[in-house]
């Protein structure tokens, strides 16, 4: 058990908890928006692939990582775009429009990729670049903090401004109040003047953003190529990232940082034998028990109410 | 006209989108009408690949028949994809350690992984039936949670050393499922799913039970008012959804492999929602559904091996499907028209 708690309270942790959960954080931020206009985006897996692998080619052709992500952003965006104009606009079902954008990236990039580099596994013939990391002065020098929070990727740094961004974004901006209002009741905001279809693109459009630039960072931080289906999951913990911080941006900060934990624990588990597929799916159970928990209240309040 | 409505919208969103395929195909393929043919013809070029068009539809008419189920009650669950996965697992399980003789060995199999499939699933059901949470998120939840399940029992306990993959020990030939049509690998799962379909066909449509189901689908609070007790027909929906999910898993493991070989979600509980998508929710429909998915799915890979084609296009041609038929608004400026005329020849 020992060698358990060394590894977990080591800053060698701490920073690759940071890292892991750096792509989950930016797409749950992403669905956190969408959610909050009342617009449920399940096609966050499939954005962040897209963005991977359109960061992977843009840059390889480009020669600049910014350039990169600048067309990782772009794909996420005009992904969102077409499921935005089919469910908002021609009315498709959004859960079913989500599907189509993660059956469409699942097959898609690789089809893009085999076209692209003549392979359907990995990019490696594509000389692509990788967004740099960040040795910032002062902080790098402070014991313990340095070691954790210096030497990050720049992708890392903005998620947790992100955060921050977020926040602003929805407490305190007019749009963020329209966000938040077209997502309680749609109704009012329109007879308030309010496009719903409007603000609810422009949540689809940003949730598109978010999952693009964690996706950029899997393929452009995390690692230096990309391979096929690398984001792995990490839309789906995304969307339950959202759901275990209860629709709020902090919750949704420190459910990301638990997903992102319990991934990085992988690692420390296989030591001590503990098996880590196990150990994987507890935040999903908590999600579950998180969700139990606040539908059993609020039964409990309505039925107060009406009583 | 008007009754064909939903038909030609469906007919015309899979043309609509397999010439979307065929455009891309001409791009990008040095022998473009070549490549087509082959993907058009593939599939009915031997007894072989006709038999795996309908080998891959079994799965698919399974998790299609059981999504039906849920949406036809106004439930977007997606849980099929976990409940497929383990319950395939749990008939592993028996095939591999139970002694039996061959006729009751894959039944009891295929009955534990249905049980178990009904049970999990009427966990998502209870929560909504009785608290009102949402059906989407936790059943997600529990695909995560039984894929990491799964994995686990693979790697810890079933995983034979001594192969070279990470496989499980190999089933006892009793579990097998017997192959029914010589030259090919359909096998006896084709009936039993064949069964399902038509048994949902008439409780839908035939008894109380499945108008009660039509009535919550529609509109949860109507029913309720008129007296149906919609929390317990979601949970029953539920049990059976996940009951028919679990049996598609089962009979997937034992008709198809040797060994459970699963390190991830195979996929079908999706496949199951463009299914029932395709089918507009109609229990017999899923056989045509589930049939087209397969050929296309089949004539793809074969123009694969062929041409200069990867076979992932089909993922293109799905999408577009879903985006389509699932559109309320697309057609419907003809359907208005439609409407007015039959409205002016009766005035």
């Amino acid at each position: 058990m020992d060698s358990f708690w060394s590894v977990i309270f080591s800053t060698d942790f701490a920073f690759s908890v940071l890292r892991v959960t750096t792509p989950i954080l930016l797409a749950a931020l992403g669905a956190l928006i969408s959610n909050k206009a009342g617009i449920v985006n399940i096609g966050m897996e499939g954005t962040m692939l897209t963005g991977a692998l359109t960061g992977v080619i843009v840059s390889a052709y480009t020669g600049s990582a910014w350039v990169g992500l600048l067309g990782a952003v772009m794909s996420g965006i005009l992904l969102s775009a077409v499921l935005a104009y089919f469910t908002l606009k021609i009315k498709t079902h959004i859960i079913l429009g989500g599907i189509a954008i993660n059956m469409f990236a699942s097959g898609g990039t690789v089809f893009i990729l085999y076209m692209v580099s003549g392979d359907k596994g990995t990019s490696t013939s594509l000389q692509s670049k990788v967004l740099p990391n960040l040795h910032i002065p002062l902080l790098q020098d402070i014991p313990v903090l340095g070691p954790i929070l210096s030497g990050h990727n720049v992708l890392t740094y903005i998620s947790l401004l992100a955060v921050a961004g977020v926040y602003y974004l929805l407490k305190r901006t007019p749009l963020g109040l329209q966000l938040r209002s077209v997502g309680e009741n749609p109704q009012a905001a329109q007879s308030v003047g309010i496009s719903v279809v409007k603000i609810q693109t422009i949540a689809l459009l940003l949730s598109g953003f978010f999952a693009s630039l964690g996706g950029a960072f899997m393929s452009m931080g995390y690692l230096s190529l990309f391979t096929r289906d690398m984001t792995a999951g990490r839309g789906w913990i995304a969307i339950a990232a959202e759901a275990l911080g209860g629709g709020s941006t902090v919750g949704t900060f420190v459910a990301s940082l638990i997903f992102g934990a319990t991934n990085a624990m992988a690692n420390a588990l296989q030591i001590l034998k503990i098996p880590s597929e196990l150990v994987a799916t507890f935040p999903y159970a908590a999600t579950v028990i998180g969700l139990l928990v606040y539908a059993i209240a609020e039964t409990r309040r309505k039925k107060k109410k009406n009583s | 006209m008007l009754k064909y409505f939903d038909a030609i919208r469906t007919l015309l969103s899979v043309a609509i989108a397999l010439v979307i395929a065929f455009i891309i195909i001409a791009f990008i393929s040095d022998d473009p009408i070549g490549t087509i043919g082959i993907f058009i013809t593939g599939p009915l070029a031997s007894s072989a690949q006709i038999g795996n068009v309908v080998e891959i539809a079994i799965p698919l008419m399974f998790t299609g028949l059981s999504v039906v189920l849920l949406f036809r009650a106004g439930l977007f669950n997606l849980g099929a994809e976990g409940l497929f996965y383990i319950s395939g697992l749990v008939a592993a399980v028996i095939a591999i350690y139970w002694s039996m003789n061959a006729m009751i060995h894959p039944a009891v199999a295929i009955l534990a992984g249905s049980a178990v499939g009904a049970l999990l699933s009427a966990i998502p059901g209870i929560m909504k039936a009785k608290w009102n949470a949402d059906v989407l998120v936790t059943s997600l939840m529990f695909n995560s949670i039984l894929a990491g399940i799964g994995l686990y029992f693979l790697n810890y306990h079933l995983r034979d050393a001594a192969a070279f993959a990470n496989v499980s020990y190999k089933f006892q030939e009793t579990a097998r499922l017997e192959t029914i049509i010589p030259g090919t690998r359909i096998h006896t799962g084709l009936i039993l799913v064949l069964l399902c379909i038509l048994a949902t066909h008439y409780f839908m449509y035939h008894t109380r039970w499945g108008y009660e189901l039509r009535m919550t689908g529609s509109n949860r609070s109507f029913a309720e008012f008129s007296g149906i007790k919609t929390g317990r027909v979601i949970v029953t929906v539920h049990l059976i959804a996940g009951f028919l999910a679990g049996m598609g898993g089962s009979v997937e493991m034992l008709g198809m492999y040797a060994r459970f070989q699963w390190t991830d979600l195979p996929g079908y509980g999706l496949d199951g929602a463009l299914i029932a998508l395709l089918a507009k929710n109609n229990p017999l429909s899923v056989i045509g559904a589930a049939l087209f998915l397969a050929y296309i799915r089949v004539g793809a890979d074969q123009m694969a091996i062929l041409s200069d084609v990867p076979a992932e296009l089909i993922s293109i041609i799905q999408a577009i499907i879903i985006l389509l038929i699932s559109a309320e608004q697309f057609l419907k400026m003809w359907k208005n028209r439609q409407l007015l005329k039959e409205a002016e020849k009766l005035g």
